[in-house]
């Protein structure tokens, strides 16, 4: 009910130019991003792209070396406070030595107005696990704790790091089902995975990051269509980089000495235009799956990429 | 409903939390101490049998010690003993919870860090009361301590809320020593200032050297001060000097430390 009485127009999350920096290190450098309530958004990236950083920024763990952070037009910590925002975080740890209900229960303490424990447990599926220690759980059943943990202040807005972390199949596709259960109630869920199938399955809209910077963002099917199509390899000595990006279908190109490499979801027409009306010559053309293309778009190709300035595309 | 109203409401009852100590997390913490029969076996278990051993020779019981005799002497010595070992513990384990990144998950709750600090200080004072409590009722079971009722409350009311002053000791320990050992070091540090404070051996059993030493280690000024209301006399200003500077000490240095792994999260 909380949430639902939630003004629409005030975004659950707003980031406006955030970087990190530990060090020399630009774990996060210089993220916008808006969402809405109600969406469903997953973090997308490899490794060290900056995820979870973003995610402790979010929280009010980490404090942004430049921009700003707001959940719901508030500063991070505020919105945690009062219980708007919860999360499933990698690195939360659980106490060994209390069972699973003395946890949900410890934590409801400190919520005022939480939700009902036992209604919480059963919609984790924790209820026959209520009296077990911590470490007699197993990592995915840790997990489902964490998860409950989440639940109990009844937030608007769910962060959810590697939520899946430690979880077999069947377990991975029952807490799918619990989040697209909570969703369905107008709750927005935010979660950082690098599994690209499960931002593919679960979220509305993928924000893909690679070395601290979004290097795509769109409804799944818009960053699927981006990231898959296919690549083609030809020699063109003195090509223009500029004019084959503006050629019809070419979504990115780069040329390397005389090779130039362009994507494009339309090879063919591509392809037919470099053979009959430019001097490009040994033509190659590979298909990228699903896979390859999350590599294409997050992958590590030049060394280092966040100690390089202006590497990332 | 609009949003703002919601989140003043939900402010109003956040803040409410904040202001205060939850009875409720101080309950599980508290239980949490009593059911872990490790902890209950040093800290409870192991002053009891000390006083068992050293408290109980014969000629003690007719020996006097001020306003009652040795054996109720070496009675708070040990009780204070179990305080301390309580109240030292009880700030070491804040660091090992941050270790495990349960601090972690409670920093995206209402609870503030500082709050958290005071429910285990708390909680350490339960599990110091209990050691005391089962000093003193070795003590009462075995007939041989003997001082004035007054005395025995007034000592153990001092040996416990002194022990307080540990737990700012137990929480620069936490937060200096590697968590996996930080309890090994912890009990080997008590030791030492348990004989350095003339808990177990009187300090003029010592070296001259050793003497002049130990009237430096923190555990001496509380150890005097404890015996203080048995003993009579004087009452001497280095025991409150030796107290005071080890609180300021031990505050300052676990305020430092606390802020700074705040700071890191």
């Amino acid at each position: 009910m909380s949430r639902t009485a939630l003004r629409p127009d005030v975004p659950a999350v707003r980031l406006e130019d955030v970087a990190k920096t530990f060090g020399v290190v630009k774990a996060v450098d210089g993220i916008s991003l808006t969402i809405q309530p109600g969406e469903i958004v997953a973090f997308l990236g490899p490794n060290g792209a900056g995820k979870t950083t973003t995610i402790d920024m979010l929280l009010g763990l980490q404090s942004p070396t430049r921009g700003s952070v707001a959940l719901y037009e508030l500063p991070p910590q505020r919105a945690v406070h009062q219980g708007l925002v919860a999360a499933v975080m990698q690195s939360g740890g659980l106490l060994r030595d209390l069972t699973v209900r003395e946890t949900v229960q410890y934590i409801a303490y400190l919520f005022p107005g939480h939700r009902p424990i036992e209604e919480i447990l059963q919609r984790t599926g924790l209820e026959a696990l209520a009296s077990r220690p911590v470490y007699k759980c197993s990592g995915g059943e840790q997990q489902r704790l964490r998860f409950a943990l989440a639940l109990l202040p009844d937030p608007a807005l769910l962060i959810l790091d590697e939520p899946t972390q430690g979880m077999d199949v069947a377990g991975r596709k029952a807490f799918w089902a619990a989040i697209r259960e909570e969703a369905t109630q107008g709750r927005t869920v935010l979660f950082a995975t690098h599994y690209l199938e499960e931002a593919d399955a679960y979220a509305d809209r993928i924000v893909m990051m690679r070395a601290g910077r979004v290097v795509a963002d769109g409804s799944a099917a818009a960053v699927k269509s981006q990231a898959s199509g296919r690549t083609i390899r030809a020699t063109w000595p003195g090509a223009s980089p500029d004019a084959l990006s503006a050629l019809r279908g070419v979504d990115s190109a780069e040329v390397q000495g005389a090779t130039i490499i362009i994507r494009s979801r339309d090879t063919d027409a591509v392809a037919r235009h470099l053979l009959t009306r430019t001097p490009a010559h040994d033509l190659e053309i590979t298909s990228n799956g699903l896979d390859e293309a999350f590599l294409a778009l997050t992958g590590d190709e030049p060394a280092e990429p966040a100690l390089l300035k202006g590497a990332t595309p | 409903m609009s949003a703002s109203d919601v989140r003043s409401g939900r402010s109003a009852s956040a803040s409410r939390q904040r202001s205060g100590v939850s009875l409720g997390v101080l309950g599980l913490e508290v239980r949490r101490i009593l059911r872990n029969r490790r902890t209950l076996l040093f800290t409870v278990g192991l002053p009891v049998i000390f006083f068992l051993l050293f408290g109980l020779n014969t000629s003690y019981a007719s020996l006097k010690a001020g306003h009652g005799n040795v054996s109720a002497f070496i009675m708070i010595s040990m009780a204070l003993y179990g305080a301390v070992l309580a109240t030292t513990g009880g700030g070491a384990v804040v660091s090992l919870e941050r270790a495990a990144g349960w601090s972690r998950q409670l920093r995206v709750t209402p609870l503030s860090p500082l709050a958290y600090i005071a429910i285990k200080m708390l909680a350490a004072l339960v599990l110091g009361l209990v050691a005391v409590l089962a000093v003193y009722a070795a003590g009462i079971l075995t007939h041989k301590p003997a001082m004035p009722v007054s005395l025995w409350l007034a000592t153990g009311a001092a040996v416990w809320v002194g022990s307080l002053l540990f737990t700012a000791c137990g929480l620069c320990l936490g937060y200096l020593l590697p968590s996996e050992n930080v309890m090994q070091v912890m009990s080997f540090v008590l030791v030492l200032l348990a004989f350095g404070g003339g808990l177990f051996i009187p300090l003029s059993q010592f070296p001259a050297v050793v003497q002049t030493l130990a009237h430096y280690t923190p555990l001496y000024g509380l150890n005097q001060l404890v015996h203080w209301p048995l003993i009579g006399g004087r009452l001497h200003a280095a025991w409150v000097a030796n107290t005071a500077i080890w609180l300021v000490v031990f505050v300052g240095g676990a305020s430092w430390l606390f802020r700074r792994d705040t700071a890191r999260v």
